[in-house]
């Protein structure tokens, strides 16, 4: 007996739990308001499944609990009521998948104007690209990355020299503009992952991966790698900071070009650095020479 | 199959100690070596979980967990959980012991393959915990595995205890093949006389399709490991494409990440399944023995069996969906992975159809199976957020996704486990248990998993990450919710203390409980009509039993008893019976 008011109690507490606790998804700050909405739809549709099938389960539980005397009904199949079970059940599935699979896919359509940006990570720190002034980002790739060149930027690629890079954990967006993220890795996996945003996506060495999004809130958020990269996992934080175009386009110019930094190298190693250095052409092939 | 059923000739006969106990050929014995090493494992896991649950609701108070250990912990406990407990022990242990039982044979169609089954398992299980003890440590990498990490530094056991984890799957995959060739031949070729499938308990079925999926399923993971172990030590490329880790280039090129995961899940997510549909096969015999009623719908519940069998191998991308792959695969997968539910839906509703007119006998195993049903309805059901792609994305990888799994494949089999131990420990030991600690056990076992497990989704839905060895400073994480992390904690603490009842009372009544009834429950399947209790070498005596009926024929209108066993003939005219095929 106690089990039944036991069913029906966990139907009530898990109830009032949802309703009370104070823990649910952190406000948005982006367009996936249609992923919150398929989540929603799909948490009504199982609300109402869940407090309606234990709820039965409780009734049953009590109502044909073993009395001196009792016995069962005897039926092997009521092939009817399996048939409109079935239909309802299928009506209720499609009602959620419905909106799952029109959300993903907007999800999967980067619009035509989204602005390409560029997260790599590292064990366990993330850098980020922006494709500079031509709007392009330079191809990059795993085997031009050394000591002088952490992202990889091929050396040869003209597109590459005006592309601004940041390596502190920090990303800025401007708010209200679409943007295209494409997430590159040099070790292992790891996973873009902005809870306010919604969206995630993996960062898996050996191919370029993306998602896109648009910042609606401005304001400081945090990323959180997503997927398991080693001992460092939980460390490897980092921070977008969505603002409006002017603030956004202000802390752009301060940041480096791959050109600038090339330069700035170069210079250093003017100063302190030999003659053979300075002399081989690649820029990356140089800076390996000339190491620190 | 009249062959094997009509063979009288005397089966192997041990002579010795040795041979009747240890290097045993009877499944009975088997099944037994096969429970309690994974019984004993699974409580090694059980102990690695409290560990993990003391990190994360007291953080940085043990000092002897650090990140490495914690990732350490997750995966062996992840892994064992999985495959080291509940596939060795539903398929291993139940499929061993109930699968001749129930369709009335001898033993197992290859009784010395069998023995080797087991003994490869426990050595997979010692060349597990040798990997404990390797330098560097276990591997941390997660359950999943997923290279380059697995293999590269940064990650505990990149060099040593991957290997020994891989090579110990290995040898459980070689394990796992030898005993579901044998599962899948015994109901195939040894049924006794008048066993048609269709009259076959549903705990033969969710065994049987189990195990064929598992043949199809394991090899996938059998040559990821293979391929892993190549990758590390011998330098080939097939999962790691250029990359530096650690600040150095390892050699490697060309290879794909994601290939692996596509290995890896198109077996783990049918290992899902490996797990539940023993499960759901047991489950719905307990429901329908204690609730003295016919299973409901015992077709459809068959069917549905072999059609979730069937298609849980076109699912297994749906854990990838932001994994990289081509994202358009996304549709294909919700759709497949919801059309699951259906029949998934099915099963439910006749388990409650069994119980709605039943004549409900609340006892242990009963209690269990209904917790059984009220987990698995709420771990199928957030199942469905996960496999509907664009709700998945936030929710990958948090804490939701550990709620849910741990509801729908932790939670659940294990009851179904506790449930089915109780159900049988008379027919297997031919005594009782005591009924008010096996209560108690099995209040604190329900309440307090829900207790630890139903926060998680919500921790999830605010977008707490798995696998984290610490929160540390997080703006959008409330101090709120370290409160309902040390409340997890305090509640995990319980469980773990509750499992202790269960072990007692396992021992205690091995010697001390009273003898059993040879069929206390009154049940009708053939197991418990066996002549003795428990049943002896080569289970049916001088003659094997003829079967006239299925196996739920309880409250049959007109019949003396509230069960009529599946092995007694018809009345002359008028012979009474469910549907047949
Ligand atoms: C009371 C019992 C249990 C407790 C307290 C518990 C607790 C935990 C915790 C704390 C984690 C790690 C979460 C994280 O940081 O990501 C975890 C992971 C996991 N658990 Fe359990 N668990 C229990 C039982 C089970 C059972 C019965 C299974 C069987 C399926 C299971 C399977 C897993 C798996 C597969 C993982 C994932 C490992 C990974 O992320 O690689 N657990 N569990
Ligand atoms: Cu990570
Ligand atoms: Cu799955």
């Amino acid at each position: 007996m106690h089990i039944a008011l036991a069913i029906a109690l966990l139907v009530l507490a898990s109830i009032l739990f949802h309703a009370l606790s104070p823990w649910w998804q952190t406000p948005i700050a982006s367009n996936w308001g249609s992923i919150d909405t398929a989540l929603h739809v799909t948490l009504l549709i199982c609300a109402l499944a869940f407090v309606g099938l234990n709820l039965f389960l409780a009734y049953t539980l009590w109502k044909y609990r073993h009395r001196p005397g009792n016995r069962a009904h005897y039926e092997p199949e009521n092939a009817r009521l399996e048939k409109r079970l079935t239909f309802w059940t299928a009506i209720g599935i499609a009602g959620m998948l419905a909106p799952g699979l029109i959300a993903w896919h907007e999800y999967v359509t980067v619009p035509a104007d989204a602005a390409v940006i560029e997260a790599t990570g590292q064990q366990w720190q993330w850098g980020f690209r922006y494709p500079g002034r031509d709007g392009v980002l330079g191809t990059a790739a795993v085997e031009h990355v050394d000591a002088d060149n952490p992202f990889g930027m091929n050396p040869r690629d003209p597109y590459g020299r005006d592309d601004v890079l940041v390596e502190t954990n920090e990303l800025h967006l401007p708010l209200g503009k679409p943007v295209k993220v494409v997430l590159r890795s040099k070790d292992v996996l790891h996973d873009f992952y902005v809870p306010h945003f919604r969206a995630k996506m993996d960062l898996v060495p050996g191919i370029v991966t993306y998602f896109w999004m648009t910042p609606t809130k401005s304001g400081s958020y945090e990323i959180l790698c997503a997927e398991l990269c080693g001992v460092g996992h939980h460390q490897m934080r980092g921070n977008v900071i969505v603002e409006d175009q002017r603030a956004y386009e202000t802390w752009l110019g301060e940041q480096m070009t791959f050109g600038q930094m090339l330069a700035e190298r170069e210079q250093q190693r003017g100063a302190g650095g030999t003659q053979l250095a300075r002399a081989a052409p690649p820029a990356g092939a140089a800076a390996k020479a000339g190491g620190r | 199959m009249a062959t094997i059923a009509d063979d009288l000739r005397p089966l192997h006969h041990p002579k010795t100690w040795i041979g009747r106990y240890v290097w045993s050929q009877d499944h009975k014995v088997i099944a037994i070596q096969y429970g309690v090493t994974a019984i004993g494992v699974g409580l090694f896991a059980l102990v690695l979980s409290f560990l993990m649950r003391l990190q994360l609701g007291f953080p940085g108070r043990f000092d002897f967990i650090q990140p490495e250990n914690y990732l350490q912990f997750v995966t062996m406990h992840g892994m064992i959980m999985v495959v080291y407990l509940l596939t060795a022990l539903l398929l291993g242990g139940f499929g061993n012991y109930l699968i001749p039982l129930m369709i009335g044979a001898r033993d197992m169609v290859f009784p010395f393959v069998n023995m080797l089954s087991y003994w490869f398992y426990l050595l997979s299980v010692i060349v597990l915990f040798a990997g404990l003890f390797v330098p560097g440590g276990p591997t941390g990498g997660g359950w999943t595995l997923y290279p380059p990490q697995t293999i590269t530094g940064g990650t505990p056991g990149a060099s040593w205890g991957i290997l020994m984890m891989m090579a110990s799957l290995g040898i459980f995959v070689i394990a796992f093949t030898m005993g579901g060739l044998n599962y899948v031949t015994t109901v195939l070729q040894a049924r006794t006389r008048g066993m048609t499938l269709m009259r076959m308990p549903c705990s033969v079925w969710g065994i049987f399709v189990a195990s064929i999926m598992g043949l199809l399923a394991f090899p996938a993971l059998f040559v990821a490991a293979i391929m892993t172990i190549l990758d590390s030590v011998v330098g080939t490329s097939f999962f790691v494409p250029e990359i530096v880790s650690m600040g150095e280039k390892t050699g490697h090129t060309g290879g794909s990440p994601i290939l692996f995961q596509h290995l890896f899940w198109f077996f783990g997510h049918p290992e899902v399944y490996i797990v539940a549909l023993p499960a759901f096969g047991i489950v719905s015999d307990l429901i329908s023995v204690h609730a003295r009623k016919n299973l409901f719908g015992y077709r459809m519940m068959v069917w549905a069996i072999v059609i979730i069998g069937g298609l849980s191998f076109f699912v297994w991308a749906h854990h990838m969906y932001v994994s990289g792959m081509n994202p358009y695969f996304g549709f294909f997968f919700a759709t497949s992975t919801l059309v699951i539910a259906i029949p998934t839906a099915i099963k439910v509703y006749n388990w409650l159809l069994t119980l709605w007119r039943g004549d409900i006998h609340l006892r242990v195993p009963m209690l269990f199976a209904i917790a059984f049903l009220f987990t698995f309805i709420h771990g199928g059901l957030t199942g469905l957020f996960l496999g509907n792609v664009s709700v998945d994305v936030p929710l990958s990888d948090t804490f939701f996704v550990v709620g849910h799994f741990h509801m729908v494949m932790g939670v659940s089999p294990v009851l179904v486990v506790f449930g089915a131990i109780y159900h049988w420990y008379p027919k297997i030991t031919g005594r009782m248990w005591d009924e008010r600690l096996a209560r108690l056990h099995f209040w604190i076992t329900f309440l307090g998993t829900y207790a630890i497990f139903l926060p998680m989704h919500y921790l999830g839905m605010l977008g707490v990450p798995r696998r984290y060895y610490a929160l540390g400073d997080t703006v959008f994480i409330p101090d709120s919710v370290h409160y309902a992390n040390m409340g997890i904690t305090i509640a995990a603490g319980l469980v773990f203390a509750a499992q202790g009842l269960f072990f007692y009372n396992m021992i205690w009544s091995l010697f001390r409980g009273p003898r059993a009834d040879p069929n206390p429950w009154g049940a009708a399947s053939l197991e418990w009509q066996t002549p003795d209790t428990p049943p002896h070498h080569g289970n049916w005596g001088e003659r094997l039993p003829t079967v006239y009926r299925w196996a739920y024929d309880y409250s049959v209108p007109g019949a003396a008893r509230d069960f009529i066993p599946q092995n007694e003939p018809p009345p002359a005219q008028n012979p009474a019976g469910g549907p047949q095929a």
